[in-house]
């Protein structure tokens, strides 16, 4: 193992590394923006809103992220959408991972009992006060654990953007593979920082997890 | 430049050989995914301690980089050593071991779900542990994981799309390919997104007629 050639590159890595954590909280703030969107379409009471909002689901989980994130920066300028690397990919990556969010949001929405709405509206609140003041502080609960698990895969996907070219964890290790010839070297590189920033944010969720549990 | 989708029959050829190629390495990995789960879970379970532990580590990272990051590896990392692979194999190798590493998580969670007395049953009948284990454990554990396997290998299949990046000529590279020639990202990217999905509700079909055969016969 060539540890001199690691100590001399791994600069490059932190700063890779900054750009991957920078990438991933925007991405989660999108994604959480666009599942909270996306479950609050699939409980609507219009038809057409669920069943925009089911379209949203199936469609984004059931292509590849890369294929979305290419129509997106690649396709995109022939529809007159003209990003940049960096701004494809925080989009593409958000709309992602909120399809996958919408699903947990919406699980842990469905999953307070009925009779808790039926209680609130009896008691004289109205059907947005029910949710706002009953049922979704209840199912926030429910939420943090699931929503870590989203969180975790997001970090993971943003190696995606490699592919056009941002310059975060995955593409630096892989242009110094290309230079250097010591993918192992490299690989271990960017593998500790992928798992500190995992490790890091599973102990955030934990706390924020133990935190709004109910003793 | 607007869109103009009827450029695609002109090169439906190669974005068909894309989609065989993609069914066939998502076949050969969810294949190798499978047994090496199992493989896996039985020596995070069972084996010596001293080789449990590093495996355990390895499974560890593998589940904390990304699957983009660990192709990079295993397709570099072979060639380094000296064995120079064809791409789609490192391809199917990356795929297989990453998602093994998965499966082996369900598969460990569900062979310590089986009862306890089965295992003791079929040592009083005179089985060897690893017969026990194999012939009557094992068995059961899997039937129950395969609800969830099946959800890994549909992430199996949109993840395959990475091994583009390492030249191997799947649907999402040879779509890139007609796009080097026609300069039409939007409609091929939309064209093989469309195969992928279709490819995708074939697999949860599939995986919704195991379910409800697995349900009926227990």
């Amino acid at each position: 193992m060539d540890i001199d050639l690691m100590l001399k590159v791994y600069p490059f890595f932190l700063e890779a590394a900054w750009v991957t954590i920078v990438l991933s909280v925007l991405t989660a703030i999108l994604g959480l923006i666009c599942g909270t969107l996306g479950a609050a379409a699939r409980l609507s009471r219009f038809a057409l809103l669920r069943f925009l909002g089911a379209a949203y689901v199936s469609v984004f989980r059931g292509t590849p992220a890369l294929i979305q994130l290419f129509i997106l920066y690649f396709g995109g300028p022939q529809i007159g959408i003209q990003l940049d690397a960096f701004e494809a990919g925080v989009i593409g990556l958000g709309i992602n991972a909120g399809a996958y969010m919408t699903e947990t949001i919406r699980g842990a929405i469905i999953a307070i009992d009925k009779g808790q709405r039926e209680a609130a509206r009896t008691l004289g609140l109205s059907s947005w006060q029910a949710t706002y003041k009953v049922i979704l502080p209840q199912s926030a609960r429910l939420m943090v654990r699931p929503l870590g698990v989203n969180l975790n895969m997001l970090i993971k996907a943003t190696a995606l953007v490699a592919a056009i070219a941002v310059v975060e964890l995955t593409y630096t290790a892989q242009r110094y593979i290309g230079s250097t010839y010591k993918p192992f070297e490299m690989f271990l590189l960017a593998g500790i920082l992928y798992m500190i920033i995992i490790y890091v944010t599973g102990r955030g969720v934990a706390w924020l997890d133990r935190k709004v549990q109910i003793n | 430049m607007g869109l103009d989708f009827s450029i695609i029959p002109k090169y439906m050829d190669i974005i068909l050989l894309g989609v065989g190629w993609t069914v066939g390495i998502t076949v050969a990995a969810a294949l190798l995914s499978f047994v090496g789960g199992i493989i896996f879970a039985v020596i995070a379970l069972y084996a010596p301690w001293l080789i449990r532990q590093p495996f355990r580590l390895i499974e560890w990272v593998f589940m904390g980089t990304p699957l983009l990051l660990q192709l990079f590896l295993i397709y570099f990392g072979l060639v380094q050593i000296g064995i120079d692979l064809p791409a789609f194999v490192a391809g199917i190798i990356g795929l297989g071991l990453h998602f093994a590493v998965y499966n082996s998580e369900l598969i460990q969670t569900a062979i310590l779900a089986v009862d306890k007395g089965q295992m003791e049953a079929a040592r009083t009948l005179g089985l060897g542990r690893g017969q026990a284990l194999r012939k009557v454990v094992i068995p059961q554990a899997v039937r129950a994981v395969i609800p969830p396997i099946g959800n890994n290998m549909i992430a199996l299949l949109k993840d395959s799309a990475l091994v583009s990046v390492i030249g191997v000529s799947e649907l999402t590279l040879s779509a890139q390919r007609v796009i080097g020639k026609t300069y039409r990202p939007f409609e091929f990217y939309i064209l093989a997104a469309a195969f992928y999905y279709v490819i995708n509700l074939c697999m949860e079909w599939v995986q919704r007629k195991i379910e409800r055969r697995i349900s009926i016969s227990r």
